[in-house]
């Protein structure tokens, strides 16, 4: 049983309008060092909402009401994330968890080459680092995510969509964090290179052991890849549970209507088999 | 690090897995000739246009008007007379056609023809005078006004919902007061009651263009009102141009990228947010380019500055009519080779100007 | 449907569609004036239709006629008799200051509906069509935009000995079209991609049909916007160049009274009753027009409309909108404000 690295207790997020909106209702859930947690459900259950509150991303008028999140850093400190300040927050950023967007045409600054992108990161993460490390660092990582490190001086609008992907990627693993959250990372990239970024994903995970948490609405694509599995209804999690458990003995009513909602290719109801 | 086997992968080409081009690109120019080209093709168009134009201006003017203006003059040299009745229209006895190219020839030569006004001395002599000074101060205070403006408008944009916001209200309203009026009221007050400031001019009387520290000093002091009463003008527009941006710019998406990195405030503001949002503000500044020199004319005449804005007026009391064409032409080309150096300094703050792929 | 990355709080406010054929006439009126139902707008038009107002019923509210000299009474400061005071030639200045607001908003109006008439036709045509045509009246109009309008207009104008007031907004209108026509142009073009437009093409629906109902509707907002602007640089301009007095100075506008007040040294003997009024007048209706551009802008995007709101409204229940990391507020205080 591996330890634990993120303790989430009654964990809920309003939404601060007239009337006020509860997007994540109480949420209770451990994530382990080392494994990857799916998170999975329809449009608008708030998956990504928790995921984003978890690292007080979210924008007014988005409140966290209640509960604590409690990060268990490898060095044995215990950082309780609603307590850190402004300052504090910046520091924890990307340096413990991270982040892997989406990679759609907005999500990198398009008048900034990857290459200062990426080292903006170091720059002000990593004040000690001399600039010649610092180019050598990004080199590494755009290695690393097989981009090539002479895109260096590449605009993003010069890339295409499975590239930026990537580079999202190396952006996520530049400070060796210990949490990747990744929100819908392969969603709108075609089939063949949602494939590699998928592999490409998991031999990172194996080389530097980081812990991931991946946020999806395609259910099947989690059972193939993550360990365990929650399911989220209406800003709740209704089932968490291993992927086989999940897939052969599902618990929750719900969960079940999921699974059975993707069509098979033999065109008979019921589970999905991929 | 624990390094477990990953599963044997094909060697892939970096390059190639990375563009969705049909056909790879292996060499990328830093300069967008492309673009550039595109726009020097426009300015030269729009010169022969403004040519043309300046062409065919006396010659929709009562005929009888400008024949007497060349006869009360008598002192003009053959030559001068000559080049004056191509300019103005006057050698009917020639095809349009040929009259057209004689012009343009004209022109080309750098002969603009006499001014009558100022006692016959060549057209681009007496221009060449005046361009300087309206160069000088339009280029200063405007300058000046576009970066305080979008300086401003940035931090307003990034503070929503704070005090700075009353900033935009009143900063347009004094661009809508006309820049004449605003001039006059600024004579009236810091001139003819405080004394602090000449009331017009360039410099004082009786001294000569020279470049001395009092000269220097002299311009300064007698520019100081004229060039603040152009940035306090057009401060508003560009205020709200780049707030408006702002606002945009902030929603996008990595925005919220750079703050999920963890990069301070002000990095985000300036790097990320306002490095963005200055690109339409660029193309806006292009265009208006026009606009300021119309401003400037009428602030010169307020002042009495000496620039070409007051040498056209003059000209167009006096109905010195080879005067007045050749500060047309000559604004115009001011205004083209303003425009062109925005289109490159655009050019090269926006990277996707520089778009080789097929 | 959005690609956007964030979560969003609140349902989409509006879907920048106008509503389809089943929508009556009033309703699509309605609709099409919505810009102007804010208060900003609403304000700009108060103070707008107040000098409308004035500029017809001139004759009426003027207690002297304009020209009306008097001898025993120059020079003099705001009283009784004359509220603003007199001119040079004894005229009462509020009389004049009255008067000229019928020349100003005629010529400002007539110049902004030609050069918004303009406008719209080459904006329109030239984002809906494709390839050599559009591209030659793209550079039609950076041709018009870039050649310099005020000398231009300087020397037009002295070729005339006494131009009426048509003439003088003709000329304005057809220096001033070109802004307009290049924000339609790109608008027209970046609407013609939209699907709605495309649906309607493959259905088949002629062509002046789909600029008509289609896509006029959508660009309602801007051709407002551009037409209120081109108001502004029409006054503007009228009132400068009667000021530099390249038009003559028997019609009264407030230009021209100005140009009198100058040549007279009012603004060196410090006669503020004549320079004042005018230029405030011309200030005043200046920031009417830009209070109803503010309210169209707000409306166009509702980003401007909500931004400074939304942030005051946050304010207020302690949250700051530029706030980077989330606020942590336990769940009583929310109910309390509910």
């Amino acid at each position: 049983m591996r330890d634990p690295l993120l303790t989430v207790r009654d964990f809920s997020v309003a939404y601060d309008v007239d009337p006020p909106v509860q997007a994540v209702k109480d949420v209770t859930l451990e994530l382990r060092r080392g494994e990857i947690l799916g998170l999975a459900g329809e449009s608008g259950c708030g998956k990504t909402t928790l995921a984003y509150g978890l690292q007080r991303l979210l924008k007014a008028p988005a409140v966290i009401t209640s509960g604590s999140v409690v990060f268990h850093d490898a060095s044995g400190e215990d950082v309780d994330i609603d307590r850190l300040d402004a300052e504090q927050m910046r520091r924890f950023r990307w340096d413990k968890i991270s982040m892997v967007f989406q990679g759609a045409m907005n999500a990198l600054n398009p008048v900034a080459t990857i290459g200062s992108q990426l080292e903006d990161v170091f720059e002000v993460h990593r004040p000690s680092m001399s600039r010649a490390q610092r180019r050598e660092a990004v080199a590494e990582l755009l290695e690393i995510v097989r981009v090539g490190a002479q895109r260096r001086r590449s605009f993003p609008h010069e890339l295409s969509g499975g590239t930026r992907q990537r580079v999202m990627i190396a952006m996520a693993l530049a400070l060796r964090p210990q949490l990747m959250v990744m929100d819908e990372p392969t969603t709108a990239l075609d089939v063949l290179v949602q494939r590699e970024i998928l592999r490409q994903i998991s031999e990172l995970r194996h080389e530097f052991g980081f812990t991931v948490l991946f946020i999806t609405h395609d259910l099947p694509l989690l059972l193939e890849i993550s360990d365990r599995i929650a399911i989220m209804r209406a800003g709740e999690v209704v089932e968490l549970d291993t992927a086989e458990r999940i897939w052969s003995s599902p618990r929750d009513e719900y969960t079940r209507t999921l699974l059975s909602s993707f069509p098979r290719l033999t065109g008979e109801r019921g589970v999905v088999l991929r | 690090m624990t390094a477990v086997q990953p599963q044997p992968q094909p060697v892939q080409d970096a390059l190639e897995v990375g563009t969705t081009a049909t056909t790879v690109v292996r060499g990328r120019s830093r300069i967008p000739w492309r673009f550039l080209a595109g726009r020097a093709a426009f300015y030269l168009f729009t010169l022969w246009a403004a040519i043309t134009i300046n062409f065919f201006l006396p010659r929709m003017m009562k005929g009888d008007a400008v024949d007497q203006y060349l006869s009360r003059n008598r002192n003009v040299s053959p030559e001068a007379a000559d080049a004056l009745r191509t300019l103005l229209g006057l050698d009917t006895d020639r095809s349009l056609l040929q009259q057209y190219l004689d012009y343009v020839g004209l022109l080309l030569r750098g002969d603009l023809g006499v001014s009558l006004l100022h006692g016959l001395r060549p057209v681009t002599e007496v221009i060449g005078q005046a361009l300087p000074w309206t160069v000088g101060l339009v280029g200063f205070a405007t300058v000046i006004s576009f970066t305080i403006g979008t300086i401003g408008g940035a931090v307003v944009g990034w503070r929503r919902g704070s005090r700075l916001d009353g900033l935009i209200p009143v900063t347009t309203f004094l661009g809508t007061i006309p820049y004449f009026w605003l001039g006059l009221l600024a004579i009236a007050v810091f001139s003819v009651n405080l004394g602090w400031f000449p009331i017009g001019k360039a410099y004082g009387v009786g001294m000569r263009p020279e470049w001395s520290a009092e000269f220097v000093g002299q311009v300064v002091h007698h520019g100081t009102l004229p060039a603040a009463t152009i940035v306090i003008a057009s401060l508003g527009g560009w205020m709200l141009g780049m707030r408006n941006m702002m606002l945009t710019v902030l929603d996008e998406d990595y925005v919220m990228v750079a703050q999920a990195k963890g990069m301070p405030n002000r990095r985000v503001l300036w790097r990320y947010a306002a490095r963005n949002a200055v690109l339409p503000q660029i193309q806006s500044f292009a265009l208006s380019i026009g606009f300021i020199v119309g401003g400037t004319i009428v602030m010169e005449m307020v002042f009495s500055y000496p620039g070409v804005g007051k040498l056209l007026l003059d000209a167009t009391n006096a109905k010195d009519y080879a005067l007045m064409q050749g500060v047309f032409l000559v604004i115009t080309l001011s205004v083209l080779v303003a425009n062109v150096l925005a289109d490159v300094a655009y050019a090269f703050l926006d990277p996707r100007t520089r778009q080789t792929e097929a | 449907m959005t690609t956007d990355l964030r979560p969003a709080p609140a349902p989409e406010l509006r879907t920048g569609r106008a509503p389809r054929a089943r929508a009556t006439t009033s309703r699509r009126l309605g609709s099409a004036f919505a810009m102007f139902r804010n208060r900003k707008s609403i304000t700009g038009l108060a103070i707008l239709g107040f000098f409308v107002l004035v500029a017809i019923l001139a004759d009426v509210l003027a207690p002297y006629p304009p020209t009306q000299v008097d001898n025993t009474a120059r020079f003099q400061p705001p009283s009784a008799e004359h509220w603003l005071g007199t001119t040079h030639l004894g005229e009462d200045v509020l009389s004049q200051v009255i008067h000229g607001t019928r020349g100003v908003v005629v010529v400002g109006f007539l110049a902004a509906i030609m050069a918004t008439a303009i406008a719209v036709v080459v904006g329109v045509v030239a984002g809906y069509l494709r390839g050599w045509r559009s591209e030659s009246l793209s550079a039609l109009t950076n041709v018009f935009l870039v050649i310099p309008g005020l000398p231009l207009i300087i020397i037009v104008a002295s070729m005339f000995e006494n131009p009426p007031l048509v003439v003088i907004a003709a000329v304005l209108g057809l220096t001033g079209w070109a802004w307009g026509a290049r924000v339609l142009r790109a608008q027209t073009m970046s609407l013609r991609n939209r699907d709605f437009i495309q649906a309607a093409r493959a259905n088949g629906e002629p062509l002046r049909r789909i600029i008509g109902n289609e896509m006029l509707p959508n660009l309602m907002a801007l051709i407002a916007a551009s037409f209120v602007g081109t108001v502004t640089a029409a006054i503007l301009g009228l009132t400068t160049l009667s000021y530099i007095g390249v038009i003559p100075v028997n019609t009264y506008n407030w230009g021209t009274i100005l140009n009198w007040a100058g040549a007279q040294g009012a603004f060196r003997q410090n006669q503020w009753w004549w320079f004042l009024p005018p230029g405030l007048c011309i200030a005043a209706i200046g920031v009417a027009l830009s209070l109803i551009n503010f309210g169209i802008d707000e409306y166009v995007n509702p980003r401007l409309r909500s931004a400074g709101e939304r942030a005051r409204a946050m304010k207020r229940r302690g949250l700051d909108v530029n706030d980077p990391v989330t606020a942590v507020r336990p769940a009583t205080q929310t109910q309390e404000t509910a």
